[in-house]
Order: structure tokens, then C-alpha cells, then sequence
């Protein structure tokens, strides 16, 4: 393992300079070590495409710096540069030429020439499922072909860092999970040397998160809000090991204030009770306090109570509620 | 000068995928024809050599060129490819001259499709040939001026509209520079002699008319190859300032 990306302070403003313009990324700092998948969360217009195209060395930074496999991204770009394969938001491609013929030339540039450069072209077509559309010109593609193209181009040269904006928008269900177990598969590669590869990616899609990344940093307003794994993050959920118990009940008890009097419970929500023949049915989510595990105290109070029950489940908690809470706190 | 290989070899299959040569190309010649023959009496002139061909060659490429060299830059703008091609490994000056050759190879192709007229002089009387070469190169040399010109004026922009106007505009200063109306009006308007000088020696007009004439002076080869040099560079230059 070692460290592929490193981002110390990075800070970009757009128009302006001293306090005026857009503050569109704000002292961001973070490193990714060989093999790791780091999911790049946010809102929109949090920073996150602006952050990339500074690691990659298509914006320079107003403040900070980043470098890519040991080099500095501003002093040495060249070498940094060839490091890395890079997806640009929208997957800009030559709209005149065919799919094959981008990527010839991306490989050529990239000093894939001759068989070296049909070896890889032929690789990265096949690992991104090219093989119909390569005679076809690229404004005659659509949408999600556009974007395999893109993410071909990215990994024709097998670079050590990998950086996707966006790699599954406009993905059709089969082609997103290929897309993942691709990224997954990549990510195991040694890439050059033995340091690992490191994959940057930004998605909007959460489940995209638990299903590729093993780390998550979470930006809103161009400061980093969360950095920690998919597992920690959803942790900071408030449902998080929460129960949702659906029971019927004989006696008009008051179900809540039951459940509330729970050593570890911090709340109840979203009680909801109807009259249900013999009795009522009550459903709730019992919510647990941070680092509480209150499913047995609950079935025990049902049991005591005699409550029958219907449904009881214990929630892992959603990448959505966190995803919410920590970017509107924020503001 | 990483990268300019391909990045000259893409961009001149570029212009032979798409219909823009074969249009460029066939109103190149198209006009060439009408000026050589029709309003520079070719035959009535009565000498086999090629003048009125090279005669109107600055006020052709005037709008042929800005016409070439308004999509260089403002497509990649426009269309964002400009990002990818940034975060290749290529130097920035690399990417400069790679299109830039290319389009000056384009203009030299077009320029080389105008051969049958030196045979026609060739077959009806016997030219100074040496002259003839000179002029062909001096034309080469004033294209690619305009282009360099065009180029950087595109790398500003995303409107390839506004590249070609602002490009006609500033080339058309250029040769207005020489234009005699113009050299009058400067002595009219009491200007110093070296004023005058000084406007007259930035004029293509003069400059290509002395190489059309089969004289080779070195400061104009200077001249033109230095403003090329110039205006790439400036080129590099506003790509960086535009990123930022
Ligand atoms: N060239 C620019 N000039 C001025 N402001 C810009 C420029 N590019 C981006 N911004 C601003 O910077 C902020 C961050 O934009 P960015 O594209 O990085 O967001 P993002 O996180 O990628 O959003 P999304 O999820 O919508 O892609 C936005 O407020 C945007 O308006
Ligand atoms: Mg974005």
C-alpha cells in the first residue's frame, strides 16, 4: 500500500480574488492509499467536479495542493498526468470520430502505439462492453455509450489512480452493475508497481457507495463533512439499529411511553394506530441512542406486555438520512 | 513537445472526415480560378508567369482562413473535449503545435491542389519557375501567419462565430497595413516617417508581394515565421489564462 492521491488544504475560487467569487472548494484535505475506492459524496454544486478537475490538473488551485502518486500536480503535471485515467462529468469525447478512433488516439497520446496501442484498445473495449459501436461516430452514440466510451478511454493506459465523475449516470441497470464489478475488479489490480490502485469516483446514487467503496468523503460547500467508511457512515444514521415494530395490541396501553421508558431508547417516531378489530394496531420506530443496541429490551417488553406481535425489525439505517442530515446541518 | 504527433495526425484526419475540406478545398480553387483568370487577365496579359494567381492570395485567405482556424480551440470549449485533452500527457505547447501544423498541412494541401495552373503555364510559355516556388512558399508562409492569427483568437472563445469575425478583423488590420490608401492617408495625416515605417513593415501586403515577386528577403521570412512563433505562444498562453 501507498499513498496514490494526496490533497492538502486544496481550495478553489471561481472569479475574484480575495474574499469576492465563488468559494467552490474549501481547504479540502484528504490522502487515498493504493486499493481503495473512495466514494466523493455531495450535493450539487458542492465541489466535487471542480475538486477532480483539480487532480487532474485541468484547473489550478487557488490554495493548497494535490499530488498524484508523489507528484505535485502543479510543478510536475506531465508525470502526474500519466498516472492517472480520468472520466470528465458528461464524458466529453470527439463527436466526430468513432469510438475506436478516440481511442487509438488516446492511446497514442499515452504512447500506446502499434500493437502496444491496439492491445489496450481492444482490452478496454471489451471491458466496457464497446464491441457494437466502435465504427459508429460518437455524436451518433447515446448516452450511456457515450459514457463506456469515456470510462474506456480512462482505463486504456491501466493507471495507478483512477478518477470517474460520475461513472454510472445514464447507466441502464445491467451496464451500472458491469460498471461497478468493473470498478471493483480495478481497484484489486496491482496497477504499475505493487503500491495498489486507488479509484476516485462521485455518485449520486448512494446504494453505488455500499456497493463499491470502501471509504466515503461526504462535501457540501466545498468543505469536507464526513470521511470515514460506508459501514461508519451510515452508523451516523439515526436509524441506525433502530426497530420497527408493528404490534396489536388488546389493551388501549400507551405503546410509545412504553418504549420510551427503555434504558438505551432515544426516541419514538412515527407512531401510527389504528383500530383493528379485537384491538389496535400500533406500528413505530423505536430509535436507538448512539452506540445502543435496544432490540432484546424491546422484544422483552412486548413479551411482558403480551402485545402480539406482527412485524419487528432492526434497521441498519439509510445512507439518505445521513447523506440529509449532514449536508443541511452544514448550512 | 509531448504529444504533438498524434494530436496533428488526429486533428488533420479530422479535416478529411468531415465535409469542411472537401468544401474548403473546392471554394478554394473555385476562386483561385475566378481570380487568376477573370480579374487578373491571365491570358491577356499576355506573360507566362503566375502574379495574378499570387496576387490575390492575401484577400483570399483573409476569409478562408479565419474560416480553418475558428474551430482549433472554440469547438474544444464548446464541447468540453478541452478537459480531456488538457489532462492527457501533453504539454500545452505540444497541443498548440500539433494543431497548428495541422491545419497549416490543411492549408498546404489546398495550396498544392492549385498545381494544374503551373502546368498551364508551363505548357503555354516558359516561366521563371525559381519565382513561381518563391511565391508558393511565401503563400505557405502568409497562411500560416493568418492561421496562427485564427488560432489564438480561437482559443479564446467558445463561438466559432465570434472567432471568425474577430480573426477577419485582425487580419484585415494586417493587411490594411501596406494597402497604399492607407500608406497615403498616414503621410496625409502628418504621421512621422517612422510611424509610418513601423505600420508598413507589420504589413503582410508588402512583405508577400516582394516574396511573389520571386524575392526572397530574409527579414520577411523572419517576419512571418516570428509572428507565427509569437502568436502560438500567446495561443499557450491564453489556454492557461482561460482555465483559471
Ligand atoms: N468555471 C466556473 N466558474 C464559476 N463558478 C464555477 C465554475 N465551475 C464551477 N463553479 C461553481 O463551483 C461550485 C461547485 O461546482 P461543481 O461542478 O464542482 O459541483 P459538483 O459537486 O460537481 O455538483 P454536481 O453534483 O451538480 O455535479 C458551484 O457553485 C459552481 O457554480
Ligand atoms: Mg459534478
Amino acid at each position: 500500500m501507498s499513498t496514490r492521491i494526496e490533497l492538502k488544504e486544496l481550495t478553489k475560487r471561481f472569479g475574484g480574488s480575495g474574499s469576492g467569487g465563488i468559494l467552490a472548494v474549501d481547504r479540502v484535505s484528504f490522502k487515498v492509499e493504493g486499493g481503495e475506492v473512495l466514494g466523493f459524496l455531495g450535493p450539487n454544486g458542492a465541489g466535487k467536479s471542480t475538486t477532480m478537475k483539480m487532480l487532474t490538473g485541468f484547473l489550478p488551485a487557488t490554495s493548497g495542493s494535490a499530488s498524484i502518486c508523489g507528484f505535485d500536480v502543479a510543478a510536475r503535471p506531465l508525470e502526474a498526468k500519466r498516472c492517472i485515467g480520468y472520466l470528465p462529468e458528461g464524458a466529453p469525447a470527439y463527436a466526430d470520430m468513432t469510438p475506436e478512433g478516440f481511442l487509438t488516439f488516446c492511446a497514442s497520446v499515452r504512447g500506446l502505439t502499434g500493437e502496444a496501442g491496439r492491445k489496450a484498445v481492444a482490452r478496454a473495449v471489451e471491458r466496457t462492453n464497446l464491441e457494437g459501436v466502435l465504427r459508429q461516430p460518437v455524436e451518433t452514440l447515446s448516452k450511456g455509450f457515450k459514457r463506456r466510451v469515456g470510462l474506456a478511454q480512462a482505463i486504456l493506459h491501466d493507471p495507478d489512480v483512477l478518477i470517474l465523475d460520475e461513472p454510472t449516470d445514464g447507466l441502464d441497470p445491467n451496464q451500472k452493475h458491469e460498471v461497478r464489478a468493473l470498478i471493483r475488479e480495478l481497484a484489486k489490480g496491482k496497477g504499475s508497481g505493487d503500491g495498489g490502485r486507488a479509484v476516485v469516483l462521485s455518485t449520486h446514487i448512494l446504494e453505488e457507495v455500499e456497493a463499491v467503496c470502501t471509504r466515503v468523503v461526504l462535501i457540501a460547500r466545498g468543505r469536507v463533512v464526513a470521511d470515514c467508511t460506508p459501514a461508519e457512515f451510515v452508523a451516523k444514521s439515526r436509524f441506525h439499529n433502530a426497530v420497527t415494530l408493528e404490534i396489536v395490541t388488546p389493551d388501549r396501553a400507551d405503546v410509545p411511553a412504553a418504549l420510551r421508558q427503555i434504558s438505551g431508547v432515544s426516541g419514538v417516531e412515527d407512531v401510527e394506530a389504528v383500530d383493528a378489530g379485537a384491538g389496535r394496531r400500533v406500528r413505530c420506530v423505536v430509535l436507538a441512542g448512539k452506540g445502543k443496541a435496544v432490540a432484546h429490551e424491546v422484544s422483552h417488553l412486548v413479551k411482558a406486555r403480551g402485545w402480539e406481535v406482527e412485524a419487528m425489525r432492526v434497521e441498519a439505517g439509510r445512507l439518505d438520512d445521513v447523506f440529509r442530515d449532514l449536508t443541511c446541518a452544514s448550512g | 513537445m509531448q504529444g504533438t504527433l498524434p494530436i496533428f495526425r488526429r486533428e488533420l484526419s479530422g479535416y478529411f472526415a468531415t465535409p469542411v475540406a472537401y468544401v474548403f478545398i473546392v471554394i478554394f480553387l473555385i476562386l483561385t480560378g475566378i481570380f487568376t483568370w477573370q480579374l487578373g487577365g491571365f491570358f491577356e496579359r499576355g506573360q507566362a508567369d503566375l502574379r495574378p494567381f499570387f496576387d490575390f492570395h492575401p484577400w483570399l485567405y483573409l476569409f478562408l482562413i479565419p474560416a480553418v482556424s475558428m474551430r482549433l480551440w472554440a469547438e474544444e470549449h464548446k464541447s468540453g473535449t478541452i478537459e480531456l485533452l488538457m489532462t492527457l500527457p501533453v504539454s500545452r505547447g505540444g497541443a498548440v503545435a500539433g494543431k497548428f501544423l495541422a491545419a497549416w498541412a490543411f492549408c498546404g494541401v489546398a495550396l498544392a491542389l492549385t498545381f494544374p495552373l503551373w502546368i498551364t503555364v508551363n505548357y503555354l510559355g516558359d516561366p521563371d519557375n525559381g519565382a513561381i516556388v518563391t511565391g508558393y512558399i511565401g503563400s505557405l508562409l502568409m497562411a500560416g501567419a493568418f492561421l496562427a492569427i485564427g488560432a489564438c483568437v480561437s482559443a479564446a472563445t467558445k463561438s466559432q462565430v465570434i472567432a471568425f469575425i474577430i480573426a477577419v478583423v485582425i487580419c484585415f488590420l494586417f493587411l490594411l497595413a501596406g494597402f497604399p490608401p492607407v500608406t497615403e492617408f498616414l503621410k496625409g495625416a502628418q504621421m512621422p516617417e517612422a510611424v509610418i515605417s513601423a505600420v508598413t513593415s507589420f504589413s503582410f501586403l508588402t512583405r508577400f508581394d516582394a516574396i511573389a515577386k520571386g524575392v526572397i528577403d530574409l527579414r520577411d521570412l523572419i517576419f512571418f515565421s516570428t509572428l507565427i512563433a509569437c502568436c502560438l505562444v500567446m495561443n499557450a498562453f491564453i489556454l492557461e489564462a482561460k482555465k483559471a
